[in-house]
């Protein structure tokens, strides 16, 4: 758990109102103002942004379609989440997607009865099968050959694409299949179903996380990996499961995309989305250097990044641009996180006070989150 | 010590492995053989010194670009925004040439020093703040691509013509064999590269940071300065591969050489240099780029394969590597403890093979 001196530098900083400075110095708190002062800055623009009305039963509205297309991606950057909380890194995972995709509508195209759901939920078992497969590898490379998590997963980044063209015959599979078409794009309860999809997905993986052992566990395997072996955790297990896991969650994503479109792209589904992910995940707060996640932030992030893009439609800027702003937010994140930085800046701003030493700050911060 | 947070620890290579760390170098020349005989084998007209020289000059840009990733890779870092800034320089230079009427020796050297500034940059902001080379460079990623489309979301095509001179000039060889000017650059680059990294002292800092970055630190190496400017050499190199591409394709396009920061690192790994830096020979990096060429020679020549298939085999051939690597690339590395960011145990005199598995299993 993120112990409260969360804030390497921010100790020593002026003393406010109590309420306020916890509310500040919560970890979701940059994050969600963030979030809350784009989705604003929205309003701006657009007058009926946060209009939600029903049609035919179903909840319209920019808020919801923020939700609709961003639960992919949350998906996606849950099962990063605890993969760089192992200090781990996933580069297949927009692979892993495009392979979902392609073997869920290979399956439900070849099928003879495409719309019933024997075949759909059999093309679901299908893609997550090979997605754990997938994950299996990656997690055995790394835990057990201790394979860079980087250099592991970049072989699946580089092969996978190539492996979801092979399935679709380098052609786009289109589908016509209701009962598939509900994942990604279909509604319940008035709400699209991916996103009730991802909450669920988000819950358990919180609840299981956060509830159990298990998070803390993984933090601990993350945050010093010696440390936790001579306390007896089981690393390797715990690894092989988060990237399988990280690669579950990737194909449920890919489900939804090729559901949403009805149709699957080898080689342009989920294209950089594992950048989108990690991006979403070092905005929510986790850090890089592993040993504390919070699946929170994660969802937050996730947000961001989508309600980024929708305001960048929404600007008329060329959609294109938006890698520059997503650019700039990395590095803006990132130099926050760093903990350098943090003391290069607390250094300026008060020269007298004994302002810690780079490589200070670095050995606190580790000691900080064991 | 002050570098727990900056780029995760490597495990010591320890001195005995030079000729181990050479095997994958073995192992990738010989499979360039194997390769080429298997191809002249199957397929007519295989066989001739052209072919050799149609996968340089299809891949001259490419094995420019690895060379630059060659020095990063060798300091334990990673670029990942190589195929961006080549992207950017293809732009950049059609922009100036063909829509603002400079002349290609002023836009030349213009977009080679944007290229060598970014990659300082990003070097700058990896050593002052200590934050991962991986996600800076995929900042520097993002970034690059996004420029590319300010500029312009369409190809822009080149008809300048000093630049589709150059781009049609052929360098004749003896034997009726022909390459291109870009060939003649990238092979120029890569004997710089050669004498930089293994006869200089710059070369030597790049090893050693590579191989350790604390102790190069307390051996007094200029440390930050070296990472710097390993970065800085590979924006260099990214922009030059640009400007080869350019001529190659003679347009600018913001979608040209997507992915092709995995084919350098693809064509590093193959070469025989450890991804956790420290080992690995620039020449390597040559026949690396050489064995991505000869798979997509040899694909084409099959016919019946799809483009696919280059992907799935460079995919395949990093895992062989990546595994040829962990097995034999230092003293068992597979039984030491270093658990995903590769961290070694301290060192005990003896025993450390059968203790270190002993005690994993505890």
């Amino acid at each position: 758990m993120t112990p409260p001196d969360d804030i390497g530098a921010g100790g020593r900083r002026p003393a406010r109102a109590p309420g306020a400075r916890r509310l500040t110095r919560h970890r979701l708190f940059w994050p969600a103002t963030f979030l809350a002062s784009l989705l604003l800055g929205n309003v701006a623009f657009t007058h009926d942004f946060f209009a939600v009305r029903v049609q035919n039963g179903h909840l319209y509205g920019s808020l919801i379609d923020i939700l609709q297309f961003g639960a992919p991606l949350i998906l996606v950057s849950l099962g990063m989440t605890l993969v760089i909380a192992t200090r781990g890194i996933d580069l297949s995972v927009g692979s892993t997607v495009a392979i979902a995709g392609a073997l869920a509508c290979e399956h439900i195209a070849t099928a003879k009865d495409p719309g019933s759901l024997p075949t759909v939920l059999s093309a679901i078992t299908l893609a997550v099968g090979v997605a754990a497969a997938i994950g299996l590898l990656n997690g055995l490379l790394v835990a057990r050959l201790y394979v860079q998590p980087i250099v592991a997963t970049l072989v699946l980044m580089v092969a996978g694409r190539g492996v979801a063209q092979l399935i679709t015959d380098g052609q786009i599979i289109s589908v016509s299949s209701s009962a598939y078409k509900m994942i990604g794009g279909g509604y319940w309860l008035t709400l699209p179903f991916a996103v009730l999809l991802a909450a669920a997905l988000v819950a358990v993986t919180s609840f299981v996380t956060r509830r159990t052992a298990l998070g803390m566990l993984i933090e601990s395997v993350g945050g010093n990996p010696v440390a936790s072996r001579l306390v007896g955790v089981r690393a390797a297990g715990l690894l092989v499961m988060v990237y399988v896991v990280s690669a579950v969650c990737a194909a449920v994503a890919g489900l939804m995309i090729s559901s949403n479109v009805s149709s699957a792209d080898g080689n342009n589904a989920g294209l950089w989305i594992e950048l989108d992910a990690i991006l979403a995940v070092v905005i929510g707060g986790t850090a890089l250097t592993g040993g504390r996640f919070s699946v929170g932030g994660t969802v937050l992030g996730a947000l961001i990044i989508q309600t980024l893009s929708t305001t960048i439609y929404t600007l008329g800027v060329p959609p294109e641009t938006t890698l520059v702003f997503k650019a700039l937010v990395v590095m803006a994140v990132c130099l926050v996180q760093s903990p350098a930085f943090r003391a290069r800046l607390s250094r300026r701003r008060r020269p007298a006070a004994s302002a810690p030493a780079v490589g200070d700050a670095g050995v606190r911060q580790q000691e900080v989150h064991p | 010590m002050s570098t727990t947070l900056s780029s995760p620890t490597r495990p010591l290579q320890p001195f005995s492995v030079r000729h181990a760390a050479r095997l994958p170098l073995m192992v990738t020349a010989t499979l360039l053989i194997a390769m080429f005989l298997i191809g002249s084998l199957l397929y007519e007209g295989f066989f001739s010194g052209q072919v050799l020289l149609n996968v340089l000059i299809d891949n001259g840009f490419l094995l420019v670009v690895a060379i630059g990733m060659t020095f990063v890779i060798l300091t334990g870092g990673i670029d990942l925004s190589v195929g961006s800034m080549v992207a950017l320089s293809t732009m950049l230079t059609a922009w100036l040439v063909e829509q603002n009427g400079a002349p290609l020796a002023l836009a030349a050297p213009l977009v080679l020093l944007v290229g060598a500034a970014s990659g300082a940059l990003m070097g700058w902001v990896i050593h002052t703040f200590e934050i991962q080379p991986f996600i800076v460079t995929l900042a520097g990623m993002f970034l690059a691509r996004g420029l590319c489309y300010t500029i312009s979301t369409d190809s822009i095509s080149l008809t300048d013509p000093t630049t589709t001179r150059i781009a049609q000039t052929r360098v004749l060889l003896p034997g009726g064999l022909f390459i291109s000017p870009a060939v003649v650059i990238a092979v120029i680059v890569l004997a710089l590269a050669f004498v930089v990294l293994h006869h200089t002292r710059f070369g030597r800092t790049v090893y050693a940071i590579g191989g350790n970055e604390a102790s190069a630190r307390l051996m007094g190496l200029p440390v930050g300065r070296t990472k710097v400017a390993v970065y800085a050499v590979s924006g260099l190199c990214s922009a030059l591969g640009g400007l080869l591409l350019t001529f190659y394709m003679l347009s600018g396009y913001a979608l040209h050489a997507v992915g092709m920061e995995l084919d350098a690192i693809a064509a590093v790994v193959i070469g025989g240099t450890l991804l956790t830096g420290g080992s690995g020979f620039v020449l390597g990096t040559a026949l690396g780029v050489t064995v991505l060429g000869l798979i997509q020679t040899i694909i084409s020549f099959q016919g019946t394969l799809s483009s696919w298939w280059t992907r799935i085999v460079i995919g395949g051939l990093l895992f062989v590597f990546i595994l040829l690597q962990r097995l034999f690339g230092g003293s068992r590395p597979a039984l030491r403890r270093v658990l995903g960011s590769g961290r070694t145990r301290p060192r005990r005199p003896g025993g450390e093979g059968v203790g270190a598995l002993a005690e994993r299993d505890c």
